[in-house]
């Protein structure tokens, strides 16, 4: 289709038409970043322009040394990195029998993994910070001093990991589908066991969906919120989410502090999808379902 | 007789090891995936069932941690909760918001996808450009948005001011506040479908449009025969889950009305969540999210037999 030639008027509404989508898809994140550099005298201002008068990085300045800012940031990137670990590791070894190998259940825990879709969060949240708090993992005792990792942090890593499980299984197994079937076999041929063939030789192929499915991990615990503000109750083990809202909430919100703090936070989301969105297109295979 | 006993015993267990042999490597490549999910998924889904049934609450919460201890009521948390007529208001409700999102999604998303398929300038640039609403962490999103939605200060009212349009107090009323969650999550919305737009349409076989063009088919014919119904397939489990997610979605509505229109414009989960977490009633926000399950269930098992049948 992409080979199709197109006259020029209907190049220029296409134009035209993308720009102003585009305008209207950033100018939020435009919006957060003009706000963060307002003068505190200048917040609430009338002007629609990006960049305010008498611009100042005061904002950041003041969240980085004089609020908790560091802290969560530490706090939300170590729930992060050990929820992508968890994640994209048993997603990459469960996707790959699904697309695979025929054995009894398949088709049943492929829908079953598809219905755990349905379940409303407040379902499994109420029932885990139950249990979570019966194991004491609602606790804000340090469980790593070193790392500053407490029980609490663990209950989160549980409950992410697992809840874009499902849609990383799929994912992984759509992507595994498109991989000839040959090369396993070459590799069985060669004398490699299963596990061999498929970690030597299927899993570097599949790097465009791993790639995809971190990222979907990395942004499950990156921006959840609803439930870490259930389980976090004291500041110094808030993740950024609930740091920020807590933020956002206090009777006296110091926007230009918010917005600088959504800015550090937005940053890392945007350059990673930025430097991996030409993974997304080929490694997005979710539709790609095959029996 | 006893020969034949013993040998279908053999053969079972036979069986048993052959079977075992021939799916070992599946099972165990499973069981990390399925021990999570039944720790995390399984039992919460059948401790929210006990849970459903009892009266827990603030004032019996401190003694069940501690002695595990539930006082069951029977059905009376269901009856409560389906004779109430907010219940079939806040459905109605949620239904509605479900329906536009998810239909402004996949139309925006194909739409999109169609025209990046088409051979322009900086089409990788506007591609990238496109999924930023995606990129960007929910709940800042929304705070945003909710700053844009202020009566005096906000972006938006400040672009109708513009064009002469009186601003709207977009966020002290019922109506005008889910308009204004439903442009957020829209907003939100689009970059995924459009994602999985695009991967479907670059799976669709080049002759074909060459054929329909031989044919003399035009522009939107091609895209009628050919495009959008073999689109269908890659976009129904995207639409599965875009309803669910839809139907399930507790941040954009619970932050936007935050302070503001707090539970005039509620849909099934942010209710359940309210209930649960801001008014303690433990075992009624159980059994409520039992009827949102079993409503999702009911739909996804209709429509995967509808897509099935065509």
């Amino acid at each position: 289709m992409s080979v199709k030639k197109d006259s020029k008027l209907k190049k220029v509404c296409f134009h035209l038409f993308l720009i102003i989508s585009v305008i209207i898809a950033l100018y939020p994140a435009l919006r957060v970043f003009g706000t963060s550099l307002r003068p505190d005298n200048a917040l609430h201002s009338t002007s629609l322009a990006i960049i305010p008068k008498h611009a100042t990085f005061a904002a950041y300045k003041e969240l980085i040394f004089e609020k908790n800012f560091l802290i969560w940031l530490r706090n939300s990137f170590l729930v992060t990195l050990f929820t992508v670990i968890v994640g994209v590791s048993l997603a990459a070894t469960a996707g790959y029998v699904f697309s695979r190998k025929k054995f009894p259940g398949r088709k049943a825990g492929l829908t079953f993994f598809l219905i755990t879709q349905m379940f409303p969060s407040t379902m499994l949240l109420l029932p885990m910070y139950l249990l979570l708090a019966k194991f004491g993992l609602t606790e804000q005792q340090q469980l790593i001093p070193f790392l500053g990792l407490a029980k609490a942090h663990l209950g989160l890593i549980i409950m992410y990991s697992s809840t874009a499980l499902p849609l990383c299984v799929w994912q992984m197994k759509g992507y595994y589908d498109t991989i000839p079937e040959s090369l396993e076999e070459a590799a069985l041929v060669d004398g490699l066991n299963q596990f061999q063939a498929f970690y030597k030789i299927i899993l570097p192929l599949a790097k465009p969906a791993l790639v995809i499915t971190a990222l979907f991990s990395f942004m499950t615990a990156w921006n959840e919120y609803m439930v870490a503000r259930v389980v976090m109750t004291d500041n110094n083990l808030y993740t950024l989410p609930v740091g920020l809202t807590n933020l956002a909430g206090q009777f006296n919100t110091a926007w230009s502090q918010f917005a600088a703090a959504s800015v550090m936070i937005m940053l890392p989301v945007m350059a990673i999808f930025l430097i991996l969105s030409r993974y997304l297109v080929g490694g997005l295979t979710l539709g790609g379902v095959k029996g | 007789m006893n020969k034949e006993n013993d040998e279908s015993f053999k053969s079972g267990s036979l069986a048993l090891k052959s079977f075992w042999r021939q799916y070992k490597f599946s099972y165990l490549m499973l069981l990390p995936a399925f021990i999570v999910v039944l720790f995390v998924v399984i039992y919460p889904f059948f401790y929210n069932f006990r849970l459903a049934f009892s009266n827990l609450n603030m004032y019996n919460m401190r003694q069940f941690i501690k002695s595990g201890k539930l006082t069951y009521i029977g059905l009376s948390n269901f009856s409560e909760i389906i004779t109430q007529s907010s219940f079939w208001i806040i459905l109605l409700r949620t239904i509605i918001w479900t329906v536009i999102n998810v239909i402004a999604h996949l139309t925006f998303g194909i739409i999109y996808a169609l025209i990046l398929e088409h051979d322009l300038m900086f089409k990788p640039i506007y591609r990238t450009l496109l999924v930023i609403p995606w990129a960007i962490p929910q709940y800042i999103v929304v705070l945003i948005w909710k700053g844009m939605f202020n009566f005096r200060y906000g972006a938006v009212n400040l672009l109708l001011r513009r064009f002469g349009i009186p601003g709207v107090a977009w966020l002290s009323q019922a109506g005008t506040g889910f308009s204004a969650a439903l442009i957020v999550n829209i907003w939100l919305g689009i970059p995924f479908m459009m994602m999985i737009a695009l991967g479907g349409l670059q799976s669709i076989d080049p002759n074909f449009y060459e054929a329909a063009e031989i044919d003399g088919a035009s522009n939107w014919q091609q895209i009628k025969h050919i495009t959008l119904p073999l689109l269908k397939p890659v976009m129904a489990p995207a639409v599965i889950l875009g309803v669910v997610w839809t139907f399930n979605n507790l941040r954009v509505i619970y932050l936007l009305t935050q302070n503001t229109l707090t539970n005039k414009i509620d849909i099934l989960v942010t209710h359940v969540y309210r209930s649960a977490f801001e008014f303690y009633k433990y075992g009624y926000a159980a059994a409520f999210s039992v009827i949102i399950f079993i409503i999702l269930f009911i739909w996804a098992i209709t429509f995967i037999d509808y897509i099935g049948e065509n």
